[in-house]
Parts: structure tokens; C-alpha cells; sequence
């Protein structure tokens, strides 16, 4: 298709239009706003108590569900690559359950598993609280986030094929040997890149969250519930968009570490 | 010595290898030649422990290796593209196998030195495989494969994704190379020419069997089938008689009988004169002949003349569908190339 300079600068312009008043101007918002009165009054909001145990507590579940997510993921994406196994159809579609799947439907379906009355739910009766502390928040992050570093690194698997894991093998490297100096630096874009996925979706859930968490403040509220809670609970619009402008800023720095990291994969 | 006794392999309803024996002797350097689909790199994969026989057994100088995994089989195996280790510098590379077996960092160091070396990479030792040619980084794989001492050395249509200068250029080298080492080689390729010139024994396949084993001369002057003899070279078809159009004797009078025939082209190739000719049956024939002979026969188009085999090659007679399985035709290089 041929366009003349005209034609090709109005799409241009029609598609930056269109990021720019669906993406940019909404967000741009919330940082101004944030920052309207002045950095001390968004550092007041962001050092409350309940803001820190937040932040904490974000954190603490990205720290436990990205390393359980790169495992499994690395492990299924090498099954689904290099395995012949029946049902391989299935695990494929269970895989991407998650991307169809709300995270609202995934919350109610953990209380029913592991809630009181749920299948597993007499762990509480032992001690174990899942469902309103954080074992159940971890659990809803892992589900929601699960298909990332799998989608990631399978298509990488195949493109690099398993010549050179042969090729090893028959120069004397056991499997372990063959995973840790053969597949692993070969696939190591593809696991940053879902990696990075994975953090900044793991960052952002909320649905899930919500309803699996009890939200109590300073202690099962992340930052996106508490962004939440001072806005329509609190009426503290103000506190709202900077923890929003926290979280805003973890996703930055994901992002900004994806392109550069995209970046040096196209260079190498 | 390798030992491949009746092995069969079946991948689903497709028969690759059925009921093979072969036997690679100790030092030689040997080509398991065929068209694409013939078995033969599925040997090789099986001999190397890359894949399992279905039956039969595998021994590697006497030993029973058909289970053992191809870590501990001491061989070396190098794949047509080349299976470079992207991440690694060719020195890396060549080192890995003796960097797994956790050899002292002085012996791999001066090992790999060695070896870089020998296949004429020494310069290169600090560059990624990326940055080097083809050839290159095929003689890479096969410093690697070699630096682990193997006991044999399997190479799956090493050449096979080069262009024909540098294939040229690799077989004359990987030739002396073997010379030198002269460790047990065997060597997968659907290129009867690259089979002849570096192999010291040819293993003849075809449709998951072995039609036969033997010098490049031997089976080149003696094919046990007209499938040898057409996919070791040109046969042309005299009667019921396969031919190889250099042996075919042209005369310009019928004293000594023969089968007329006319002449349809003089094509000149140099030194070389091929003789396009029709039979009175309407058969064609190609004849190769010396430019020195052409011009004494004095050979032209339209002239009738009367061929003759020469008894120096005993070819086996054109059977009932010899027509067909005669010519193989030029394969495409590389079968797994996708």
C-alpha cells in the first residue's frame, strides 16, 4: 500500500492522538496533581504507616511469587518445548487460563478452595490463615501472573531448537550441567523479559487482591488497595494519587528496564 | 570400531532404519551416503545416543553402548549447523567438554590452545561464533567435538549448509585433518562426490537399508544394484546393459556390430565431449568421450553410429524398472535445513 506524505502524517498523528488522550493524559494527571502542593505534602502521604506496611507488603509478595512463577515457568515452557507428552493440548490452554479468566472470579474461587467451609479450608483450623492474610494474596498474584514467564520463554526454546543441548550432551554435560551453561544463558532475554512482566503485573493486581485479602490497612493492604481505600473509603483523594504515583513509579522503572534490556537482546 | 548390529528404528508408521548391520573399522573414515529420507542420519543419531533403537545393538570398540546415554559414550559428534553454543567465545566453545569433565584450568587451557590450533583458529579464540563464517564455525564444532579425546567421531552432513567453495575447501581439509588424528570417522552425506573424495569406505543407503558397503572404487566399478550404480554416478542405458558414459566406444562402421545409433548433439565441456545419441528404438543415450577421440571419429550431427560397452566395468544388468531407480536425481542440500 502506497500513502502519500499527507495521508501517512494524519494516521501518525491519529494513532499519537489516541495514546496521548487514552494513556498519557490520564496518568499525567495523577502526577501533577500529586505533585500540586509540593513534594513535602506527597512525602507526608507516602511515609504514613499505613503507606509503608503497603509498600512492604507489595514487595513482599512480588518477592515470594516472582521466583515461584520464574521456577514453574521455566519448567513448563521447557516441558511444553521439548516434551512429547499426551495432554500437551491441555496444558497449553490451562497455561493461559489466567488471561481469561477475571481476577475477581480468581479471588472467589480461592475462598472457595481455602476459605472456611472450602476443600482445603480446615488449614485454618491448624493455624494456617490463608484466605485474608498472605498466603492467600500470594497465591491469587501467582495465579494472575502465571502465564508470563512460560509465553516468554517457550517461543524462545523453539527458536534456539535443541541442537545445542545435544550437542553438549554428547560432549560429556549432565542435564544439570546442559540446563545451567547451555539452556539457561539461551533463554536468559526471554526470562528477564517475563521476568519484568511478571513484576509489574504482580505490582498492579487489585481484583483478586480485593476480595481474597480483607484489605485491612497496615496489614493485608497493598498499595493498589490502598490507593483504593483512601479514595472511595476515605475520601483522602489526595493520598490516593501518591500512592498511585508510587506505584506508578515501580512501573516506570519495570518499564524503563524492559527497554533497555530489549534493547541489548537486539544487540546481541 | 563401531558395530551397528541389525538395528531397527520406526518413528510412528515410518520405517528409518530396518534391520541394519554395519561396521565402521578401527581408524577409518567412512560416509554413510544416501538421498534424504534413506536412514542414514538417523544411524548416526542412534550410534551417537541422540535417539534409541527400536531393536538391534550398538557396540563402540567392543562394547555394548545401545543404552548408555551419549555423555558416556566417548564419542564426538558435529551437527550440520553447527550447534554452536551462541553465548560462549570460541574458546569456550572448544573448551566445554573438558570444562564439564572439571579438567585442571593449565591442561584445558592448553588443550583448547591446541586444538584452535589444529583446525586454524588460534586468531579467532576471543570472537563469538556470530562473528564467524560458516566454515569457520564449523571447524569450531569440530575442535570441540575433538577435544574431549572421542573414541569416534560422527558428522551429520558437516558440510552440508556451506556453499560449494568453502564445502570443497572443508572436505580436502577435514581429509588431512584425519590423517592426523586418525581417530574412527563416520561421516553422514547425500553427496556422492564429497563421499568419494574424502571416504575410504562408503556405506550405500537407501529406504532405511544399506544396499552396500565398500572403496569408493570398488562400489563406483562394481554397484551390487542399479541403484548404487546410478546414485554413485552417471549411468547410461545400452539394451538391457547399464552403462557409464565414458565406457561407452563409439564406432563409425558396424563391423563389429553393436546397437545403431544417430547422433543427436556434440556437446564440448573442455577436455571433456558428452555425445547425445538415439537408439533406433528411440532410447537416448549420453556418451563421454575425449575431445581427441571425437575429433578422430569426426562426429557430427545426424551421423549414424554403432556403440559398444567397454569390459573394463561390470555394472548390474538395467532390471525390469531400472529406468526408475537409475537416475536419483540432485538433491537439495540439507534435508533438516528447515
Amino acid at each position: 500500500m502506497v500513502l502519500d506524505r499527507k495521508a501517512t502524517l494524519s494516521l501518525r498523528a491519529l494513532a499519537l492522538g489516541y495514546l496521548i488522550i487514552l494513556l498519557l493524559i490520564p496518568l499525567l494527571l495523577i502526577f501533577f496533581r500529586t505533585f500540586e502542593d509540593g513534594v513535602a505534602a506527597f512525602w507526608a502521604q507516602v511515609t504514613t504507616p499505613a503507606s509503608i506496611a503497603a509498600i512492604q507488603l507489595s514487595l513482599t509478595i512480588v518477592a515470594i511469587a516472582v521466583p515461584l512463577n520464574v521456577i514453574f515457568g521455566i519448567v513448563t515452557a521447557l516441558a511444553l518445548a521439548r516434551g512429547r507428552f499426551p495432554g500437551r493440548g491441555i496444558v497449553q490452554a490451562i497455561v493461559d487460563l489466567p488471561f481469561a479468566v477475571s481476577p475477581v472470579i480468581v479471588g472467589v474461587s480461592l475462598i472457595l478452595l481455602w476459605g472456611t467451609g472450602g476443600w482445603l479450608g480446615g488449614l485454618a483450623g491448624l493455624g494456617i490463615q490463608v484466605i485474608f492474610s498472605l498466603p492467600g494474596m500470594v497465591l491469587a498474584t501467582i495465579f494472575v501472573t502465571l502465564p508470563f514467564v512460560v509465553r516468554e520463554v517457550e517461543p524462545v526454546l523453539h527458536e534456539i531448537g535443541d541442537e545445542q543441548e545435544q550437542a553438549a550432551a554428547t560432549l560429556g554435560a549432565s542435564r544439570m550441567q546442559t540446563f545451567w551453561r547451555i539452556t539457561l544463558p539461551a533463554i536468559r532475554w526471554g526470562l528477564v523479559y517475563g521476568v519484568v512482566l511478571t513484576v509489574a503485573r504482580a505490582l498492579g493486581e487489585f481484583g483478586a487482591l480485593i476480595v481474597v485479602s480483607g484489605a485491612v490497612s497496615g496489614e493485608s493492604q497493598t498499595l493498589t488497595l490502598l490507593v483504593h481505600s483512601r479514595y472511595i473509603d476515605d475520601h483522602n483523594v489526595f493520598g490516593a494519587y501518591a500512592a498511585s504515583t508510587v506505584l506508578m513509579a515501580f512501573a516506570i522503572v519495570t518499564l524503563l528496564l524492559m527497554t533497555t534490556l530489549n534493547r541489548r537482546r537486539e544487540l546481541e | 570400531m563401531i558395530t551397528v548390529d541389525t538395528v531397527s528404528k520406526r518413528f510412528g508408521e515410518y520405517t528409518a532404519l530396518d534391520a541394519v548391520s554395519l561396521e565402521v573399522p578401527e581408524g577409518s573414515l567412512t560416509a554413510l551416503l544416501g538421498p534424504s529420507g534413506s536412514g542414514k542420519s538417523t544411524l548416526l543419531r542412534i550410534i551417537g545416543g541422540l535417539e534409541l533403537p527400536d531393536a538391534g545393538v550398538i557396540r563402540i570398540d567392543g562394547e555394548d553402548v545401545t543404552k548408555v546415554p551419549p555423555q558416556r559414550r566417548g564419542i564426538g559428534f558435529v551437527f550440520q549447523h553447527y550447534a554452536a553454543f551462541r553465548h560462549m567465545t570460541v574458546r569456550d566453545n572448544v573448551a566445554f567438554g573438558l570444562t564439564v569433565r572439571k579438567q585442571p584450568k593449565a591442561r584445558i587451557e592448553a588443550r583448547t590452545s591446541e586444538l584452535l590450533g589444529i583446525v586454524g583458529l588460534a586468531g579467532y579464540a576471543e570472537r563469538y561464533p556470530n562473528q564467524l563464517s560458516g566454515g569457520q564455525r564449523q571447524r569450531m564444532a569440530l575442535a570441540r567435538a575433538l577435544a574431549v579425546e572421542p573414541r569416534v567421531l560422527l558428522l551429520d552432513e558437516p558440510f552440508g549448509a556451506l556453499d560449494a567453495k568453502v564445502r570443497a575447501e572443508l572436505r580436502e581439509w577435514l581429509r588431512r585433518l584425519h590423517e592426523e588424528v586418525e581417530v574412527t570417522t563416520l561421516l553422514v552425506t547425500h553427496d556422492q562426490e564429497e563421499a568419494m573424495s574424502i571416504a575410504d569406505r562408503i556405506a550405500v543407503m537407501d529406504n532405511a537399508r544399506i544396499e552396500q558397503v565398500g572403496g569408493p572404487r570398488e562400489l563406483y566399478d562394481r554397484p551390487a544394484n542399479p541403484f548404487v550404480a546410478g546414485f554413485l554416478g552417471a549411468v547410461s542405458q545400452l539394451g538391457d546393459r547399464l552403462v557409464r558414459p565414458h565406457d561407452i566406444l563409439i564406432e563409425t562402421d558396424a563391423l563389429d556390430g553393436g546397437l545403431e545409433a544417430q547422433v543427436q548433439r556434440v556437446v564440448h565441456l573442455g577436455f571433456e565431449v558428452r555425445v547425445e545419441l538415439m537408439l533406433t528404438d528411440g532410447a537416448e543415450v549420453s556418451a563421454q568421450l575425449t575431445r581427441q577421440t571425437v575429433d578422430e571419429l569426426e562426429l557430427a550431427h545426424g551421423d549414424i553410429v554403432w556403440l559398444h560397452a567397454a569390459p573394463t566395468t561390470v555394472l548390474p544388468d538395467a532390471g525390469p524398472d531400472a529406468a526408475a531407480t537409475v537416475d536419483p536425481g540432485p538433491e537439495v542440500a540439507g534435508e533438516r535445513a528447515a
